[in-house]
């Protein structure tokens, strides 16, 4: 232990304790509360951390590459002097970074003189524009249904070995700057993407890339690396500093943004396992009660601002353990993001494609940007009628399990038989397959035509007239 | 007035802890670092004080000074509240905007409530009177339709020295000089309450109004009365939000408090495009002008979340205290009581249940203890109705926020995900709610609408909860195993839920129901049934009746005749008689 009081920017030797990634250094002043350290260890290599508790003469340093080969007396502590802040730059596009913004791609450090806090500053609710430009991602489920708004933060429910990957790909593909029906559609707008990995597999990971490759985004993505097998605790200040570039981007650059993290559960696991080791008070399944929160310091990095013509829109994927959504991780995330889409095991067994269970999916803006002048006029009762039929027909599913298809009512077996057409016709679509909010419009009305006009009450008289082709449309 | 009195010694997120004089007292107000960031004293041990800060503490180092303020923390009362939208500890957001830009800086000392706006005061006490607290002394139009009354302030009475003349003001300006004992006070417009005391009246009084929101399943099923305290809990995606959404845009409540407690930037967002452009059905005003929004936001420090409930609270009493009634919405409770256990386990308290302080109970129980239907210090009738959201962690409502709410709220509005995946909205489920309500404001529907609502009403409910018992048999052997009688309870179930319970928001007309147009739908609906029976009696089969057209009047009645065409019931209450009557014929 040292009694040697040494100013930031200078070393000093006072590691007192080591627990997991955890780091108690002692006979530092000067220190301010979450202030990024350099450690080296016994051989000289350098690694990086973060001060998380600051007292007189002690502070706990949290190390972001973990402790391995870190001892009390071989290991000198620089403190830096300021929060963690990571380069940004236009040319980060087309790069491909480590956890904490390193080049992984043997390409230089980005040239530019912009630093940016990785942690941000909360977006003031008077500078916001509230998001109501849809983006068309031609997936039916989605833009019929639970249509994405520029601006929006729609996190993707998974479960482990259910096709989040392709349809994220997929979305990151496609997307595009809807217009309406009645304009015709102008060059379509892309999005920069910035793309964060955090603890998936190499496999994921390389996926994404050669699906960018493909695609030909690749010189718009900048991706943030931190894979399976990379140091956990990095993994907190990877979506960060993933979004600290967007904001960049969007905010500064006016450019329209796209951000994809995956794996959120993976982050959570992280801050779980930080928690534990500092003994602080867990609150369900031992994570922090504090996660709320700290999701929301990432998730709230979404929107659009008035003062720029930029917009982040954020799409986390998170597999749920044991595709439980009450599980604390599914169900903070639900709580702060504006919607969801929930993919399904069934329909996954089916072989359908994309699984999407449309029935817990919600998009919560969709209200706001669809309709008459945004996609078409009867677009919101259409869906909630769609809605409303699909949730009916699961229940005569259920009833037809117990009693037999043939002992229903005429009515419910046709709710039956537009139950299958709605899955296999509907949500079932091809990974490559693009379709325009037209299509998607025209396919919900032939399906709503399988089932009596009387049924369908929830859209208006005059849309029946307009769009029904069922038998009994004349009357 | 704030002078240095700690030194920092301890830094964790929102916690402090510093080391100094003896003299500084609990829940003080003060100041820390060189940014000045505000903190309220939470603990004191010794020459140790803690304070949680209401900023984010990053680059925050041991030894910078604190400064103690000797107040407790207080909002800022007078004219210009209305309108206005403010963090958790009632800074400005929008001036905020201009000296930060679009993100939000800090150590921002921003006053409240804007200096320079003059506004017209009209005296209505005179020199010699003698005034008691809260007393009213004269009237500012804070709006072109709301009369601010400006109060004596409430720890204060005397006598009146000197009253200003009419003319225009700002709210640092003397109005009045009120002499208590041997010292004469100099009182202004603008006036300072501590948020967590709550402010005074003269007696609670039974509440008999209902709280008129205009949302059929609350106000016929699940009504609240004014003064009341009403939970909402639901899972996420359930609908809490447009739920409270639509209780601010059409309660009839004279002002509305809306605290956005740890949840979405979008959503207040939403709230200050929206209202602005809506239009008050009973003013005629924009809705904005009865609006006072405290937005903290889920990423916004989370000290000052725990702080904008009681923030919200005691604009709501000042309001209150005028002689108005206000509704306060507050989303979510269950985000504040994070924040509660997020400082908490900083102090490394005992938790109790799921991390959560074992005071939860009593904080919750304060804050919705200050909703009442009043009689005021100044002889007005005013009340404050609580309307609290509640996020249950995975729907569970068995968790601690839920069950202690509970226990302080008399009406519960339980939101239900599969009613709401299914697109029923409101998702209100009528099985799981209660209102402790009802007998309280009968005599009042009685009076308003000449009919016994309470009977109706309770006749409705049987029939759902036949429904409810019937569903589970039809799920084991289908519908047709059933009698028709008891079909036809199935059948007018479903025209409650899908023409009565169901309410579109985004529909112009269906938006908002009258009582009268409320009462008039169930009746109509009601007297379908009695109908129907009667014909079922009769021997015919179901599907006839099911096959009349009426059915689909009755479901699309709440959006095809508005507020003000009532008549036109008549019109479809004579369509039933005819199709009723044909049927009848056939098979008498």
């Amino acid at each position: 232990m040292s009694d040697v009081i040494v100013q930031s920017g200078q070393e000093v030797v006072g590691v007192s304790r080591i627990t997991g990634p955890i780091m108690i250094v002692e006979g530092a002043a000067n220190v301010s509360y979450d202030e990024v350290v350099e450690i080296r260890d016994g051989q000289g290599n350098l690694r990086r951390g973060r001060v998380l508790e600051v007292g007189e003469k002690t502070c706990v340093v949290q190390v972001f590459a973990g402790s391995t080969g870190l001892s009390i007396d071989g290991t000198r502590v620089r403190f830096l002097g300021d929060t963690l802040r990571i380069p940004v730059a236009e040319e980060m596009l087309g790069r491909v970074f480590d956890g904490l913004g390193n080049p992984l791609d043997g390409g230089p450090q980005p040239l530019t003189d912009h630093f940016a806090d990785v942690n941000g500053q909360p977006i003031n609710p008077t500078a916001r524009i509230y998001p109501r430009d849809y983006i068309q991602t031609g997936i039916s489920a989605i833009d019929g249904l639970n249509t994405l708004l520029r601006g929006q933060k729609l996190p993707i429910f998974s479960g482990a070995g259910m096709p989040h990957d392709q349809l994220a790909a997929q979305i990151v593909r496609q997307a595009t700057l809807g217009a309406p029906t009645d304009v015709p559609s102008t060059e379509a707008e892309q999005f920069a993407i910035v793309f964060a990995a955090m603890g998936v597999k190499h496999d994921v990971a390389n996926f994404f890339r050669r699906s960018f490759t493909d695609s030909g985004a690749l010189t718009r993505v900048a991706m943030f690396l931190n894979l399976a097998d990379d140091p956990p605790v990095e993994r907190l200040v990877t979506p960060r500093a993933a979004l600290t570039l967007a904001e960049y981007l969007a905010y500064e650059k006016g450019m329209h943004v796209l951000v994809v993290l995956t794996d959120m559960t993976n982050y959570c696991e992280a801050l779980r396992q930080i928690s534990n080791i500092r003994g602080e008070v867990p609150s369900r399944k031992g994570y922090p009660g504090y996660l709320y929160s700290d999701l929301a310091s990432m998730y709230e990095r979404t929107g659009r601002i008035r003062t720029s013509e930029g917009s982040i829109t954020q799409i986390p994927i998170l597999t749920m353990p044991s595709d439980d959504i009450t599980h604390p991780v599914p169900d903070l995330t639900g709580y702060i993001t504006e919607g969801q889409i929930t993919l399904g095991r069934e329909l996954d067994h089916s072989g359908v494609y994309p699984p999407i269970a449309v029935l817990p999916s919600l998009s919560r803006l969709m209200k706001d940007g669809i309709g008459q002048g945004r996609t078409r006029g009867d677009h919101p009762r259409w869906g909630a009628q769609l809605y409303a039929a699909y949730a009916h027909m699961q229940d005569v599913r259920s009833l037809a399990s117990v009693i037999g298809e043939e002992e229903l009512g005429e009515v419910d077996q046709k709710y039956l038989k537009f139950g299958r057409a709605f899955e296999k016709e509907f949500i079932n679509q091809s990974p490559t397959e693009n379709r325009t909010i037209e299509q998607t419009l025209t396919i919900g009305w032939r399906l709503l035509s399988m089932l009596p006009k009387d049924e369908l009450t929830r859209v208006s008289l005059d849309e029946l007239k307009q769009y029904y082709q069922g038998e009994d449309a004349k009357h | 007035m704030s002078e240095q009195v700690g030194v920092v010694t301890w830094i964790s997120g929102p916690v402090v802890r510093a080391r100094g004089s003896r003299y500084v007292g609990m829940l003080e107000l003060v100041e820390v670092g060189e940014d000045r960031l505000v903190g309220e004293v939470i603990g004191l041990n010794g020459d140790i004080i803690t304070v949680q800060v209401y900023e984010e503490t990053s680059g925050m180092k041991p030894g910078a000074p604190v400064y103690g303020t000797g107040l407790p923390l207080s909002v800022e009362l007078g004219p210009g509240l209305l309108k206005s939208i403010f963090d958790g500890v009632q800074r400005p957001l929008p001036l905020i905007e201009i000296e930060s830009g679009s993100f939000i800086g800090r150590g921002m000392r921003l006053a409240p409530l804007y200096r320079k706006d003059r506004w017209k005061f009209n005296p209505t006490a005179k020199v010699g009177d003698v005034v008691s607290r809260s007393a009213i002394i004269g009237t500012v139009m804070e709006t072109e339709t709301f009369e601010h009354r400006i109060m004596v302030p409430a720890d204060l009475f005397g006598t009146l020295t000197w009253v200003a003349p009419a003319g225009d003001y700002t709210i640092e300006d003397p109005i009045a000089k009120l002499k208590v004992g041997n010292e004469e006070k100099v009182l202004t417009m603008l006036q300072r309450w501590p948020v967590r005391r709550p402010r005074p009246y003269m007696t609670r009084m039974r509440g008999t109004t209902p709280l008129i929101t205009g949302q059929r399943v609350l106000d016929t099923f699940f009504p609240v009365s004014k003064g009341g305290a009403a939970g909402i809990p639901g899972p996420f995606g359930s609908g809490k939000t447009v739920t409270q959404h639509s209780i601010a845009k059409w309660a009839d409540a004279q002002v509305i408090v809306y605290i956005g407690c740890g949840e979405r930037g979008n959503e207040m967002t939403e709230v200050l495009q929206e209202f602005p452009h809506l239009v008050d059905p009973r003013s005629g005003r924009p809705l904005m002008e009865r609006t006072v929004l405290i937005a903290n936001t889920s990423n916004m420090p989370v000290a000052a979340r725990e702080a904008s409930i009681y923030t919200g609270i005691t604009i709501a009493e000042y309001y209150r205290d005028m002689g108005y009634h206000v509704a306060l919405m507050a989303d979510s409770t269950s985000r504040w009581a994070e924040a509660l256990r997020e400082v908490s386990g900083r102090l490394e308290e005992m938790p109790a249940e799921e991390g959560y302080p074992a005071y939860l109970a009593g904080r919750l129980a304060e804050f919705y203890e200050r909703a009442g239907y009043v009689e005021t210090m100044n002889d007005h009738i005013g009340s404050v109705t609580i309307v609290g959201a509640v996020s249950p962690p995975g729907g569970d409502f068995s968790e601690p926020v839920t069950q202690h709410t509970k226990r302080f709220i008399r009406c519960f509005w339980a939101l239900d995900k599969s009613l709401s995946s299914a697109r029923h909205f409101p998702s209100i489920n009528w099985l799981d709610s209660y209102s402790e309500y009802l007998d309280d404001v009968a005599d009042w529907w009685q009076e308003k609408v000449g009919k016994d609502w309470l009977k109706m009403r309770n006749h409705a409910m049987e029939l759902l909860s036949e429904e409810s018992r019937l569903s589970q048999i039809v799920k084991l052997v289908g519908p047709d195993a059933l009698p028709d009688e008891e079909r036809l309870v199935l059948e007018t179930s479903r025209l409650l839920r899908e023409g009565f319970l169901q309410q579109n928001a985004m529909d112009k007309v269906d938006a908002f129901s009258t009582i009268q147009k409320q009462i008039r739908m169930l009746e109509l609906i009601l007297y379908f049934h009695e109908r129907g029976l009667r014909i079922v009696k009769h021997g015919a089969p179901i599907s006839l009746i099911h096959n009349l057209p009426i059915v689909d009047t009755l479901i699309r009645m709440k959006s095809v005749v508005p507020n003000e065409e009532l008549e036109k019931m008549d019109d479809i209450q004579k369509q039933i008689d005819d199709q009723m009557s044909q049927l009848d014929v056939e098979y008498r």
